[in-house]
């Protein structure tokens, strides 16, 4: 079965137009020798079949209750993001290069660009990079180029993974990257200062942090902007229902993990990057850009715009290297933002702020148990446990609780901290319940 | 007395009272198509003859421009920020690029005269 | 149509959100709290669904017209594969980095650990990555390994060799890792010109990216020969996977002597393409360069499959976490499905009717190549310009017969290119409805031009001003 209409039939009159005795004969050009050495594949099954053995296989996986993130959150996605980014009209047309027969994606993807540079605070949104890790990781890049400096400065708070992400990108480039060490779990404002300088193309922060520590970036701003750095900040999109908007506090490059609108966890992808700037370095943003125009009649439409910044124009004096990114996620992003709608959003923020914090109350009453810090946090939050946390996050587990994500593995000294996620989609009896399992764990 | 030069990248260099303009031949405007943006270079940048000065872009197209001759940048037609189509409707007149202070000014050896920069498109 | 946001209705609102089953929180301190509500649009359900419902019925699709856009492999994508992956939806991908986790993800880490061990089959290769999210990611991870391997031999390397008929994404990839890029022209039988790559060959190359077919549908038969000459220098042959349609069981990159390769998922493996991504770009290497491979590698080890935790040599990351497992989960289920044989009949069908597409065409465009093409071929429209007609213009025109048109103006070596790939999914019948609409195009090339100028007429918009937008950089609708 390979999907493959053509009859024998078919065939013997395609190779008479063309010529040529066999299919073989066609593939005359490929030298013997070059020919392949081995294809051991297993043979090919029916639908039933293929239904039965993915079927299994996915069974495998078990359910757990997460209370866990890292970037990626258990929201509830609503019933019209799939049915409507699953018309095929969408799901399976190509990059929109034709725009005369693709207004349907160019339109969409400049609704998206809007929704995100409302989100943001910001003036300007491409069409969409690959996730959150790499978006941090083109919008470190877009600073050394905007700048013409060498250097950042990373907050140690940006998750990991990203932190991880930038330093990939950046290893063989003549780039140096100080990561700031994060005290109780915020910014080091002094060890920052202290390493900011004229030389710094752009100081890099997460917020909330990987703790889910919240802050006020408008300061950091000011500093960086004094010594001609650019701020970059990556953002949970959720949490700006009811956090002060990036752009507001002064960010020049925003970026995020679109993940949280309206794509499911699907272990860990497809879900899509978001990188928003202002109108002056528009030139510097990576990725396709949807702009409006008008047709010979006058009429409006969308185009890719600014295209002789990307590859297939400006080859290696590209902004970047991407070419397809993730656009039926940024859809789905889009059709979550519309859905939820201005109202809609802060609701969705405050609900999982509420239960993030009817949480922190009961978990931090736990005896033995305290809070890594005092300041405000959006829908995670870090506890400190009286012992190892990567064993009491193992106990239960078991249990089919996936308490939080314990720091040990990525931060020296935080064996016993613990980060507990808690979504809309957390009820107050599973939180209840893990308090209780949490506190019989240790 | 103004001395005009042209360059096989298509860039035209004139010479008058020891400052050099410089900008790109209406044959190269044309076949860029509509200019959409001029990257200008930074004033007080230097640059070797045959160096990149400067970049333009079109919808379809991105081109680099070429110093036609060595030198520092002291100007910058800065009108080119918000209407590049200046380089389209007058390549060779409002819509130069930069100003050079030339620092060899015996390298028009490697330039073409008018005429001859004709006779070279014609061979295109 | 208006945007989403000219249709918002103050107070209107579409979903509905759970009651809090929890006390109300304090609210934020002032400083950190939002001022106003993000201005996003204020739509029933219904108005939601009736926009994006319009909106996508003004879109051509694989769905729902021919596609025969060369090198983007825009085959059909079965439906059955969307339905068996779907069962997969729900796993947090932190939960096999936590502790006790992996036991609780066997099925999706088998799923990622098994297309890596299908794909290095197929491509001949010794081991697969499955962490980069589309193409131009694979390179440049690619790129990355071929670094470390250099790094860690102590080589110092600054060139990329790319061929003038590249993609664009293999020299931007290779900058953006910091090389600089040496680009060798074609000679005239089409491919990459033997001699000038031999002159430009030196021990300071640390790669060359090769795309074979090339990007004019032939077979490089001195792919051997270029490979050994750049494994002399101590330089790696990187294989862009793109045109990997061509060959499925024919030939495999690890044989010929490429050390890396990236595979398109959403090309070659039946994944649909959702208007410009996901996609998925899984890299394959030789043993040598298993070491640099992205962390965390999934392994098997006593029959289960886990976590790799120590690999001091590895470039690091290149994603969140271990790709875009939703798109591998398709690309698998595809190969499953379709099985050795199915794989198979695959590349010989999409051969077959590229060459049935150039056959039929040649009398009426110019072939630049006229050689016995791979899955796609090139025509030019250099006759057509005669008449003042440009392959735009025709692209054009069969957008109002109902066809999605080929690549045009790719290739940058051929003049007024168009680049036509049926794909194997294609019948005859649709390829003769094509080629009778191409050749009508060609007639009216000759005799009413200017009707191509107009083209086309029959969609939502006519020929848009890419200029005005290019110029005026209106890319978010305002004001808030």
């Amino acid at each position: 079965m390979s999907f493959c209409p053509n009859t024998p039939e078919d065939v013997r009159e395609m190779l008479a137009a063309i010529g040529a005795a066999s299919v073989d004969e066609l593939f005359a050009p490929i030298p013997a020798e070059l020919r392949a050495k081995s294809f051991d594949l297993p043979e090919g099954v029916s639908e039933q079949e293929l239904r039965r053995q993915m079927q299994e296989l996915a069974r495998t996986d078990r359910t757990v209750t997460p209370f866990i993130g890292g970037g990626y959150y258990d929201h509830h996605v609503p019933a019209a993001v799939d049915h409507l980014s699953g018309r095929a009209e969408f799901y399976t047309a190509y990059t929109p290069y034709q725009p005369e027969c693709s207004q349907g994606t160019l339109q969409a993807l400049f609704e998206y660009q809007t929704a995100i540079c409302r989100l943001t605070g910001m003036e300007v949104s491409n069409a969409s990079l690959y996730d959150g890790g790499t978006a941090l990781a083109e919008a470190a890049m877009m600073a050394l180029r905007i700048t013409g400096r060498n250097r950042l400065l990373i907050d140690g708070s940006v998750s990991p993974f990203a932190r991880e992400i930038v330093r990939t990108y950046l290893r063989n480039l003549d780039v140096e990257i100080v990561e700031i060490a994060p005290k109780d779990g915020a910014i080091d404002r002094n060890a920052l200062a202290a390493h900011l300088t004229d030389r710094t193309a752009a100081v890099i922060f997460q917020n909330p942090n990987f703790f889910g520590t919240v802050e006020d970036l408008s300061d950091l701003a000011e500093a960086a902007h004094a010594k001609g750095a650019l701020l970059v900040a990556s953002v949970y999109p959720i949490s700006l229902g009811l956090v002060q908007s990036p752009g507001a506090m002064g960010a020049d490059i925003v970026v995020g993990d679109g993940q949280s609108l309206g794509n499911p966890l699907s272990f860990g992808g497809p879900s899509f990057g978001f990188i928003a700037t202002v109108k002056k370095y528009i030139r510097n943003l990576p990725g396709r850009i949807i702009g409006e125009t008008v047709d010979r009649n006058g009429r409006r439409g969308f185009v890719l715009t600014l295209q002789a910044r990307e590859q297939h124009i400006k080859r290696h004096k590209a902004t970047s290297n991407i070419c397809s990114n993730q656009s039926l996620c940024a859809l789905r992003g889009l059709l979550f933002l519309a859905s939820v709608g201005r109202e809609g959003m802060v609701e969705l923020a405050r609900l999982n702020r509420d239960k993030a914090e009817y949480a922190k109350g009961l978990l931090g009453k736990i005896k033995g148990v305290r809070l890594l810090n005092a300041a405000p946090t959006f829908n995670e939050f870090t506890l400190v446990l009286p012992g190892d946390a990567a064993a009491a996050t193992e106990r239960l587990l078991a249990k089919g609780i996936a308490a939080g994500v314990p720091l040990g593995a990525y931060y020296d000294g935080m064996a016993n901290c613990l980060v507990v996620t808690v979504t809309e989609k957390r009820s107050r009896s599973e939180i209840d319940l893990l308090a209780r399992e949490l506190e019989g764990a240790l | 007395m103004t001395e005009t030069y042209f360059t096989k990248e298509h860039e035209w260099v004139k010479i008058k009272d020891g400052v050099a303009s410089v900008g790109i031949s209406e044959h190269a405007a044309h076949e860029l198509g509509d200019i959409t943006f001029v990257e200008l270079p930074q004033v007080g940048k230097t640059v070797k003859q045959f160096d990149v000065l400067a970049g333009i872009e079109s919808v379809k197209a991105a081109s680099d421009i070429y110093a036609p001759l060595s030198g520092k940048v002291t100007k910058v037609n800065e009108a080119l920020n918000d209407t590049p189509e200046i380089v389209n409707e007058a390549a060779e007149e409002a819509g130069w690029i930069a100003w050079l202070e030339p620092s060899d000014l015996s390298e028009v050896k490697n330039l073409m005269s008018k005429a001859e920069y004709d006779e070279f498109l014609k061979g295109l | 149509m208006k945007l989403i946001f000219e249709k918002s209705v103050a107070g209107r609102r579409g979903l509905k959100l759970p009651v809090a089953d929890v006390p109300r929180a304090a609210e934020l301190p002032e400083n950190l709290a939002r001022k106003e509500p993000a201005g996003l649009p204020e739509v029933s359900e219904l108005d939601l669904v009736r926009h994006y419902t319009n909106l996508s019925r003004r879109n051509f699709s694989v769905d729902t017209n021919f596609y025969p856009l060369g090198s983007c492999t825009m085959k059909y994508n079965a439906k059955i594969i969307e339905d068996t992956t779907a069962f997969f939806a729900g796993s947090h991908p932190m939960t096999p980095l936590l502790p006790g986790g992996e036991a609780l993800t066997q099925g999706s880490l088998a799923l990622i650990h098994g297309l890596g061990g299908l794909l290095s089959e197929i491509t001949g290769m010794d081991e697969v990555t499955c962490q980069p999210l589309a193409g131009a990611h694979g390179e440049m991870t690619g790129i990355m390994l071929i670094a470390a391997y250099h790094r860690a031999k102590g080589n110092r390397k600054k060139y990329v060799i790319v061929p003038d008929s590249s993609h664009g994404t293999n020299p931007a990839s290779a900058a953006m890792v910091g090389y600089e890029i040496i680009t060798i022209p074609s000679a005239p039988y089409g491919d990459m010109d033997l001699d000038a790559f031999r002159a430009a060959m030196n021990g300071e190359v640390a790669a060359v990216m090769m795309t074979c077919p090339n990007t004019l549908g032939l077979f490089n038969p001195h792919i051997r020969e270029i490979c050994d000459i750049a494994h002399e220098h101590d330089a790696l042959m990187y294989y862009d996977g793109a045109n990997l349609n061509a060959i499925l069981g024919k030939v495999r990159p690890g044989d010929v002597g490429f050390d890396v390769i990236h595979v398109n998922l959403h090309k070659t493996f039946g994944t649909p393409h959702g208007g410009g991504g996901p996609g998925s770009g899984p890299v394959g290497v030789k043993k040598g360069l298993i070491p640099f491979l992205p962390g965390p590698r999934v392994v098997q080890q006593d029959g289960a499959f886990a976590l790799e935790r120590e690999q001091p040599e590895s470039i690091g990351r290149v994603a969140n976490f271990f790709g875009n497992f939703g798109v591998m989960a398709k690309a698998f289920a595809y190969i499953l499905m379709l099985g050795r044989e199915g794989l198979i009949e695959v590349s010989e069908q999409a051969v077959l009717n590229a060459n049935y597409m150039m056959s039929r065409l040649k009398g009426h465009f110019d072939l630049p190549y006229e050689k016995s093409c791979m899955h796609e071929c090139v025509f030019s429209a250099s006759r057509q310009l005669k008449n003042g007609v440009h392959a735009i213009d025709i692209a054009k025109y069969l957008i109002d017969r109902g066809y999605h048109p080929p690549t045009v103006y790719f290739p940058l070596n051929v003049k007024e290119a168009i680049m036509i790939e049926p794909t194997e999914t294609e019948s005859k019948e649709t390829m003769d409805a094509f080629i009778a609409v191409m050749k009508e195009a060609a007639e009216m090339a000759e005799k009413n031009p200017a009707a191509l100028h107009e083209a086309p007429v029959t969609m939502p918009v006519s020929r848009l001003d890419e200029t005005k937008a290019a110029r005026e950089q209106n890319v978010c609708f305002g004001p808030w």
